[in-house]
Formats: structure tokens, C-alpha cells, sequence
């Protein structure tokens, strides 16, 4: 199963395995990694899900599809890694990949 | 601060009390007891990927097991709360056990709404509002069947859309003039109406169906005196708040268990949260709402005022559904409206429809088009009159409105 690691603002790391097809948002949830609120569940409705890609990983992602992309323009603190973890499938491809958690979702 | 915290339901509501609770600094007991056989789970995906098979059941679990676990939360499942002793303070279980209590939080959240005809008990007609309907749905819902829905709210066309994608031969029975007539305005349902009809989907408005036939089994539907042949039925007419809990220990309800804006009950030591309450709205109107957003931003609101901080529950109402490619989000209450302005372009797929009260906007609804909703709902918060002819002209940037 790919390892996804999760960076809290404070630096505390973890290293958490993700089924492949599940999104990195659901990595979080379901490993209690916190600073995730993702309130709609993955829907790409509500914008809570957001975190920074470390940049090296951002072209192993798929682009930002236009929900995604104007979902996030509307987020705190958006960087040029930003994006909404629930829109991010987890592959093999991705395993090992860095994922930085915000300090807060709105 | 109050000891022993009793949560009855398991669902959204519940499990983000529990969260918010443990945020909050609650270091007391929370127990939270659940008549269904799971632990808290998302229903939005049970109408939608759940139903089309692209989402395995454990994806559906707002948290792990190992969150109750870690946050002290004693979770009773497959147990229902048979009554209250506001008295005493103490819960009864189905199972005859009591259980003490210093507050107590009602996430009760709704049953759907049976429908009362000739035939309705017959095998192969299916309700949904849990994961076992789903699955009991998911057993018969094979290609080339022919499914009749009955009730055109957005339960009913979030299914239908995944059944014609699933090759099913799919009609909806909707007694009104319109679909999804309590949840959008005019100008969406015509939108909806013309897609799902061009997806394939036979629509009959001003139906009301009138019986299910079948010996043994569902046959055919009766609807306006005509006999439609079917396989499946589903019906989605509505739910009913979860409330005789509250209405037996003499809580005052109304369409649902009456709160305050601190998501309290008419007694102190009794919170409610989620689909279940009677809540005051934003703009001063009484209102039960079905939601995610309202669930969890009840249950914060209920967990705020349990650990003796309370704020107003004021939040700006959102909702979303998917159909097709289509997203329709939601944001505020289209009521006592004087003007409806669009934005964008229904037969591109992406539009808008404003809802204006004395020039400020009230309600947006837009399909495909998150920054008019995203605008949308930051004007609705702010309250601000708006020029209609700047949002109504989509080459104005929607950033440079809100
Ligand atoms: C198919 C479907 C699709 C939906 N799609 C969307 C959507 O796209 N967007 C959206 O915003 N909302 C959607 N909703 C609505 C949303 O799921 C609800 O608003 C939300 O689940 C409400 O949360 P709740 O905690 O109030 O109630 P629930 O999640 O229903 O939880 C209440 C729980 O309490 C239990 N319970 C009741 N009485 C007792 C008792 N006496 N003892 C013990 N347990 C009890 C119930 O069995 C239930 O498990 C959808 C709902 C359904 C059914
Ligand atoms: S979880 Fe809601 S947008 Fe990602």
C-alpha cells in the first residue's frame, strides 16, 4: 500500500498507509491525522480538505480540475501547492509522497 | 462542568459532538448509543457513488474506530434510547439498561416517510436513507430492469441518474409541477427536468401514483389510471423527524424537537442536533433543515454551549447535490424573495440563479458554478444590497462582486 507522509504545521510527521484509489483526504480521516475538517465528505463541496503538495510530487498529481481550481481560489492561505485533498486519488505512483496540512481550514 | 455526557444517535451530528466536545476541552464520559448496527457514516455517498458500486462500504465511516476509542467515547451500537427520566436524568435502553446522564444530546435525525397506497408492503418496493437499503437496492439493481421512482426530490433524481448511467429503464412519478419543487426554484428544476430527460429518463409530473400491483411481488405501478410496468420501485417522498423521544419527556416540538439558537432544548440538561430539530433560522423564521452542514454545525453549536461557552448558531445554510457531471450547490433559504437574477448559461451547464430580497442576496443556487456560489455565499453573510446588473453579466469576474 503506498505511505503517504502528513506534515502538521507544528512539524509532528506521519507516515500513513493509503489504499490505492482512496483519496488523501480519506488518508487523513481515517488516521486521525488532524487539520483535515473535510466536511462534505469528498464531494468537492466545501473546501475543508485543503493542504500543500510538497512541490517535487506536484507533477505526479493529475491538474486541478475547474470545481477544484475555483473551490480553492476561495481558500485561506492558498499557495501556488495548494489543493483539496479529497480530489487527489492515491496510486502506487504516489507512494512516498509529502503532504503538508494547513493551519486552518476557513 | 457536567460529568457524564449521553449522545442519542450515532450518525453526522453525533460524531461531530463528540469531536467538537473533545476539542472543546471536555475531559467527562460521552457515551453515544445508536439503533443502527454502524458506527457513524456519510449518507450523501448512498444515493450516489455507493449506489453506482465506485465506493466500497468502509469509505462511508465519518471516522475510525480508534477515534471513539481515543477520545473516551463509550460507542452502543445497534441499541436504540427507549425513553427519557428528565427527573431522575437517566436514559432507557431498548434492552431494558439505564444509563445516567448530566447532559444529554438528541441527534435523532429523521425516518423517511412511508408512502400509504394498495401494494406498498409488496417486495421490490425500496426506501433509502440507510447503508442496508442500499444494499438491498444494489441487490436487484441490475441493467435493463425497469425502476420506478416515485417522487421527484433530489433522493429520487440522484437515484435515477445513477440508474440510467447503470443501464436500468428508469421513471420518476412526481406529484407536482415540478421536480425538486421544495428544495430550488423554478428556473432549476426546469433545468434538471431537461437533463434527466435527456439522459433518458421517463418523467411524469402531476403524478401521484395510486397503487403498486404485483401477486407476491412488485408488478407494475398504478399512477393518474395508467398501469406502468416495474421491476423496482424506490420511493423517496420525504422523511420525519426522529422525535417522540422528546415529545414523550414533554419537550415542546414542532416539525421536529424545538431548540434554541444555542441548539438547547426547552430543558437545560437536553441539547438537539441535526435533521431532528426545530430550529430559529438566521432571518428569524422557525425551520427544520436536512443537511451536513446543519448537522455538524448543530452539533458544535450543542457541544459549545455543553462545555459553558455558548455562541449563536447563525450559520449560512449549504447543501449540495450530484447528478450526472452536474453539481448543484446551494447556499441560504430562496424565501420571501422579490427578485431571481441569472448568471451564466443553462445550456453550457454552468449557471446561477441569485435569490434578491429588497437587493441583497437571500439565496444562491448554481450548478457547475463554484465562485458564484462561493460569492454567493459570502454576500448572503454579509448581508450587503448588490447591484443585479453586475451579477447577472458573467463577464464580471464574480471575485470583483463579493
Ligand atoms: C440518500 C441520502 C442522500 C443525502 N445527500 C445529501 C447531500 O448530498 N448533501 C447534504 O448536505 N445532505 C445529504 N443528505 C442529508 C444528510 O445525510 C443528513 O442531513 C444528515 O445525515 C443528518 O445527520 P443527523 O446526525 O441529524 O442524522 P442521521 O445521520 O440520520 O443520524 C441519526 C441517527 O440516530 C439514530 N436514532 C434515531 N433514533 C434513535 C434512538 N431512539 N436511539 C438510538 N438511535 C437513534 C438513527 O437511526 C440514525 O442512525 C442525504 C441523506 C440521504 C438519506
Ligand atoms: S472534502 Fe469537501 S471539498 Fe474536499
Amino acid at each position: 500500500m503506498p505511505k503517504i507522509r502528513y506534515i502538521e504545521p507544528n512539524g509532528m510527521e506521519r507516515d500513513v498507509d493509503v489504499p490505492v484509489g482512496w483519496s488523501v483526504m480519506e488518508g487523513a480521516v481515517k488516521n486521525l491525522v488532524p487539520g483535515i475538517d473535510a466536511d462534505c465528505g469528498g464531494a468537492c463541496a466545501c473546501a475543508t480538505c485543503h493542504v500543500y503538495v510538497e512541490p517535487e510530487w506536484l507533477d505526479k498529481i493529475p491538474p486541478k480540475q475547474d470545481m477544484e481550481e475555483t473551490m480553492l481560489d476561495f481558500a485561506q492561505d492558498v499557495k501556488p501547492n495548494s489543493r483539496l485533498s479529497c480530489q487527489i486519488q492515491v496510486t502506487a505512483e504516489l507512494d512516498g509522497m509529502v503532504i503538508r496540512t494547513p493551519k486552518e481550514q476557513h | 462542568m457536567s460529568q457524564r455526557i449521553v449522545i442519542v444517535g450515532a450518525g453526522q451530528a453525533g460524531a461531530q459532538a463528540v469531536a467538537t466536545l473533545r476539542a472543546e476541552g471536555f475531559t467527562g464520559d460521552i457515551t453515544m448509543i445508536g439503533d443502527e448496527p454502524f458506527p457513524p457514516y456519510q449518507r450523501p455517498p448512498l444515493s450516489k457513488a455507493y449506489l453506482m458500486g465506485t465506493l466500497e462500504r468502509a469509505r462511508l465511516f465519518l471516522k475510525p474506530e480508534t477515534f471513539y476509542r481515543e477520545s473516551g467515547c463509550d460507542l452502543v451500537l445497534g441499541t436504540s434510547v427507549r425513553s427519557i427520566d428528565r427527573k431522575s436524568k437517566v436514559v432507557e435502553l431498548g434492552d431494558g439498561r439505564t444509563l445516567p446522564y448530566d447532559l444529554l444530546l438528541l441527534a435523532t435525525g429523521t425516518r423517511v416517510r412511508r408512502i400509504r397506497c394498495p401494494g406498498a408492503d409488496l417486495p421490490g418496493v425500496h426506501y433509502l436513507r440507510g447503508i442496508e437499503d442500499v444494499d438491498g437496492l444494489n441487490a436487484v439493481f441490475h441493467p435493463g430492469r425497469r425502476l420506478c421512482v416515485v417522487g421527484g426530490g433530489y433522493i429520487g433524481l440522484e437515484v435515477a441518474a445513477v440508474a440510467v448511467k447503470h443501464g436500468l429503464d428508469v421513471t420518476v412519478f412526481e406529484a407536482l409541477d415540478r421536480v425538486m419543487a421544495r428544495a430550488v426554484s423554478q428556473p432549476v428544476s426546469a433545468f434538471f427536468d431537461h437533463v434527466h430527460r435527456a439522459a433518458g429518463v421517463k418523467l411524469l409530473l402531476n403524478t401521484g401514483v395510486e397503487a403498486f400491483e404485483g401477486s407476491g411481488k412488485l408488478e407494475a405501478v398504478r399512477a393518474a389510471g395508467t398501469i406502468y410496468p416495474a421491476d423496482i420501485a424506490l420511493v423517496g417522498i420525504g422523511v420525519i423527524p426522529n422525535m417522540e423521544l422528546a415529545r414523550e419527556a414533554g419537550l415542546p416540538c414542532e416539525d421536529g424537537i424545538v431548540v434554541d439558537q444555542n441548539c438547547r432544548t426547552a430543558d437545560p440538561a437536553i441539547f438537539a442536533a441535526g435533521d431532528c430539530t426545530w430550529h430559529i433560522g438566521r432571518e428569524g423564521a422557525c425551520l427544520r433543515l436536512e443537511s451536513v452542514e446543519n448537522a455538524i454545525d448543530q452539533a458544535k453549536h450543542a457541544a459549545y454551549a455543553m462545555v459553558g461557552t455558548p455562541r449563536i448558531y447563525s450559520e449560512v445554510p449549504w447543501f449540495w447535490s450530484d447528478q450526472y457531471d452536474l453539481k448543484l450547490q446551494i447556499a441560504g433559504l430562496a424565501r420571501r424573495t422579490d427578485q431571481i437574477v441569472l448568471r451564466g448559461d443553462a445550456a453550457q451547464r454552468k449557471f446561477a440563479a441569485f435569490h434578491l430580497r429588497n437587493g441583497a442576496v437571500a439565496a444562491v443556487e448554481s450548478v457547475n458554478a463554484a465562485s458564484e456560489y462561493l460569492v454567493g455565499r459570502k454576500l448572503i453573510a454579509g448581508g450587503a444590497r448588490v447591484d443585479a446588473a453586475k451579477l447577472a453579466d458573467a463577464s464580471v469576474p464574480m471575485k470583483s462582486i463579493g
